[in-house]
């Protein structure tokens, strides 16, 4: 099976040197260490958000950044999706307008928003679907960005420290959630973190990481059923 | 209802504020040499603020993104009348729309007439007074929005266009609004270069114009109308503006 | 995600190249004018320099009126929680887009001898403050706060709370602690602010011909000086002069403001 992500990479920014490579078969990869460990860097890099100054990134089989050959896709063009520290949902909109903007798969506006609905009920968002993300809490913002990111059927989604701006209460109910969700869709993950529980609660491979170095790859054990088959809303739900 | 100012050979088009006719003003106690000036700069001010507002917005957003070089040239040279005093730039207006030269071949082949002492010519004074308001408030503004939010929409696959239309600008708006409103305010306000391309033909002046006709002249009690006027238009503009938020570009 | 940082080094050398570049522009121009004005043109001098030297005496006064007058407001505003605060700034604000004519209009009905404070102001001083330089002075000085008063507020606005608070925990008094910590912080956007009110005292036409009168020798600064009856090379001079300065001016304002670590 084609690994989700295949990663080598290196970038130097200022003192701090950064050099990584790893692989991604399935389900949800943290890279876990303390701040400034260059773990978002990683994030960004895969995204396309930034360049590294050596080395290949490929997705899904896809390369989309090779620096010997020259090769780059832009970030829109890969078909990842993303959820940020603190959710960046675009303020003047609804959280479904939120959602369905991210829709890539479904044309026509109707079909897109009643896919952005979907999603949002598998994130129990769906009571505040039509409420602006500034009259939302943080733990709602954060079930909204998790929508966003996986509405658009991407190949690998990226978390960056997705909990660590919510307190603690709200913080452990999400992470089963976050788990669930992203197991039950099948989509491959690379999630940030530097809370251990959040790692071990969360990840089902992860690498640790320091000084812009990976120090080690642990699996974790994981015994309860396996996954279920792949698949998210778009291919039961209404079209 | 036409004032006396012409816009070239060919008729001055209605005023915005010919949309009332003259016997209302006229009842309501308003005389000509208010309602014609106000007529003139607030028509003036209009035109000349609708180019102002999509070029200045549009190179703005450019250079508030772009990564080419001569960025920060562009933004002083197009900055310079506001250091410049207006008796320059209205100097130099005359003197390319009206002597020889390439400016005036242009307009000649554009209008068919020389702008100078007429009501066009008072638009592209104010045009070139106003736009570094505009350019400066819009591309500060642009620069101000939060670059993860435009990191998101990339995320999410959106275009570069559509991430300008459905991201940027609407996180801008308010910075982008201030900047159209103090273009328009700037506008009403000119007086060096109006006057100097357009000159002081009666009841086909601007406001700034007709006030310092009126105390060159001594009409002390037209005088004061017409600067409380303009003041109060002043007031509720910046007023306006600072209820926009802050944005701020020097 | 963080933003890619420019590192220090790129950001110094295209300082550098910005300021050489300005230095040489100056330079050229600076010497094109000088000879211009030497090449046995004496009588162009004499026309010249009354406009050029009260120009810079206006600007100059008017920088330090409108700058002090504008830090400190801007400080105040900064700092200050008190209400109608926005309400103020508009006020303050009112130049930038009101006419100058309105302007001089207020100023000469203000400053000019008789029952109004003008009148006051000259009785108890003996100065009078219209048809001469003073209003000249005045007139430039309204125009060019707001914009040293809205780049003082937002420089201050921007220095960290955190070292401000770091002096006062050392001991520091209040007004050591702005004149030692904040000022010298906001120093780049307040210096932004003074250029671009310095040109605009300089170029201020309206309001000045309406206090000052546009009297030769006493009050034709040389943005009124531009509409005289000159021959082309003195007009020539005087424009060279003002467009310089406003490239000087504007290249300034970039400078300082672009330029962030």
């Amino acid at each position: 099976m084609t690994p989700a992500l295949e990663l080598a990479v290196a970038r130097q920014i200022g003192e701090f040197e950064l050099d990584v490579a790893f692989t991604v078969e399935s389900g949800v990869s943290v890279l876990f260490g303390p701040s400034g460990a260059g773990k978002s860097l990683t994030l960004a890099l895969i995204a396309g958000l930034m360049r590294p100054d050596a080395g290949t990134i490929a997705i899904n089989g896809h390369v989309v950044t090779d620096c010997s050959r020259g090769t780059y896709v832009t970030t829109q063009k890969r078909r990842i999706g993303m959820v940020f520290q603190d959710g960046l949902l675009l303020p003047h909109r609804s959280a479904l307008d939120n959602v369905a903007l991210a829709v890539r798969q479904a044309s026509g506006r109707r079909a897109r928003r009643a896919l952005a609905r979907a999603w949002l009920e598998r994130v129990g968002a769906e009571g505040f679907a039509d409420r602006r993300p500034g009259s939302l809490s943080g733990g709602q913002r954060q079930r909204v960005a998790l929508a966003r990111g996986l509405a658009g059927d991407p190949a690998l989604v990226l978390l960056d420290e997705p909990l660590s701006a919510l307190d603690s209460a709200v913080r452990r109910e999400l992470r089963s959630l976050i788990r669930g969700v992203i197991v039950s869709s099948g989509v491959p993950a690379v999630l940030v973190t530097h809370d251990p529980e959040e790692a071990e609660e969360l990840g089902d491979v992860i690498i640790a990481y320091n000084h812009g170095r990976v120090t080690g790859r642990r699996v974790v054990e994981r015994p309860e059923c396996p996954a279920p088959p792949p698949g998210g809303p778009e291919s039961t739900g209404p079209v | 209802m036409p004032s006396a100012s012409a816009g070239g050979p060919g008729e001055h088009r209605t005023s915005v504020i010919g949309l009332v006719p003259r016997s209302w003003l006229n009842a309501l106690g308003i005389p000509p040499w208010v309602w014609s000036p106000l007529s003139v700069s607030l028509h003036a001010a209009f035109e000349a603020t609708i180019v102002v507002a999509l070029v200045g917005s549009a190179l703005g957003f450019l250079l508030a993104k772009g990564r080419f070089p001569g960025r920060d040239a562009i933004e002083t040279v197009c900055s310079l009348p506001m250091a410049l005093p207006p008796t320059v730039v209205g100097w130099y207006l005359l003197t390319q729309m009206g002597g020889p030269g390439p400016i005036r071949n242009a307009e000649l082949r554009l209008f068919g007439h020389p702008l100078t002492f007429t009501f066009n010519g008072i638009v592209v004074a104010q045009i070139i007074e106003s736009f570094p308001y505009c350019l400066r408030f819009s591309r500060a503004a642009i620069a101000g929005v939060d670059p993860r939010f435009e990191q998101a929409a990339r995320a999410m696959g959106l275009s570069r266009w559509r991430t300008a239309l459905l991201v940027t600008v609407p996180l801008a708006r308010r910075g982008l609004v201030a900047g159209v409103a103090m273009a328009f305010g700037r506008a009403l306000g000119d007086f060096g270069a109006t006057m100097i391309v357009a000159g002081s033909v009666p009841l086909a002046t601007t406001m700034p114009i007709a006030l310092y006709e009126a105390v060159f002249y001594g009409s002390h009690e037209q005088a004061m109308v017409l600067a409380l006027v303009q003041l109060a238009l002043a007031f509720a503009i910046l007023f306006g503006v600072s209820g926009l938020g802050k944005v701020r570009p020097w | 995600m963080k933003r890619e940082h420019k590192t220090a080094q790129r950001l110094d050398n295209r300082q550098k190249a910005a300021v050489i570049s300005v230095v040489v522009l100056v330079g050229f121009a600076l010497g094109f004018a000088a000879a211009h004005l030497l090449a046995g043109y004496i009588a162009y001098w004499d026309i010249v320099s009354g406009p050029f030297l009260l120009s810079l005496r206006v600007t100059f006064a008017a920088a330090i009126i409108a700058g002090t007058t504008g830090i400190a407001s801007g400080y105040v505003l900064a700092k200050g929680r008190f209400p109608g605060r926005d309400l103020l700034e508009t006020v303050g604000s009112l130049p930038i887009i009101l006419p100058p004519t309105v302007l001089g209009y207020y100023l000469l009905e203000v400053l000019s001898a008789g029952t109004r404070p003008g009148g006051f102001l000259t009785r108890v001083t003996g100065h009078v403050f219209v048809y001469n330089a003073s209003g000249c002075t005045i007139a430039a000085a309204v125009a060019a706060y707001p914009f040293c008063m809205r780049a003082a507020r937002t420089a201050i606005e921007g220095v960290d709370p955190l070292l401000e608070q770091a002096a006062r925990a050392m001991g520091l008094p209040n007004w050591r602690v702005a004149l030692q910590v904040t000022l010298p912080l906001a120093r780049r956007g307040i210096a932004a602010g003074l250029t671009i009110g310095s040109a605009r005292a300089l170029g201020e036409y309206g309001a000045t011909l309406m206090v000052g009168g546009d009297i030769n020798g006493k009050t034709r600064t040389l943005s009124l000086a531009v509409l005289d009856s000159f021959t082309t090379p003195e007009r020539d001079t005087i424009l060279l002069i003002l467009v310089l300065m406003a490239i000087i001016a504007m290249t300034g304002v970039g400078l300082l403001g672009r330029s962030r670590a």
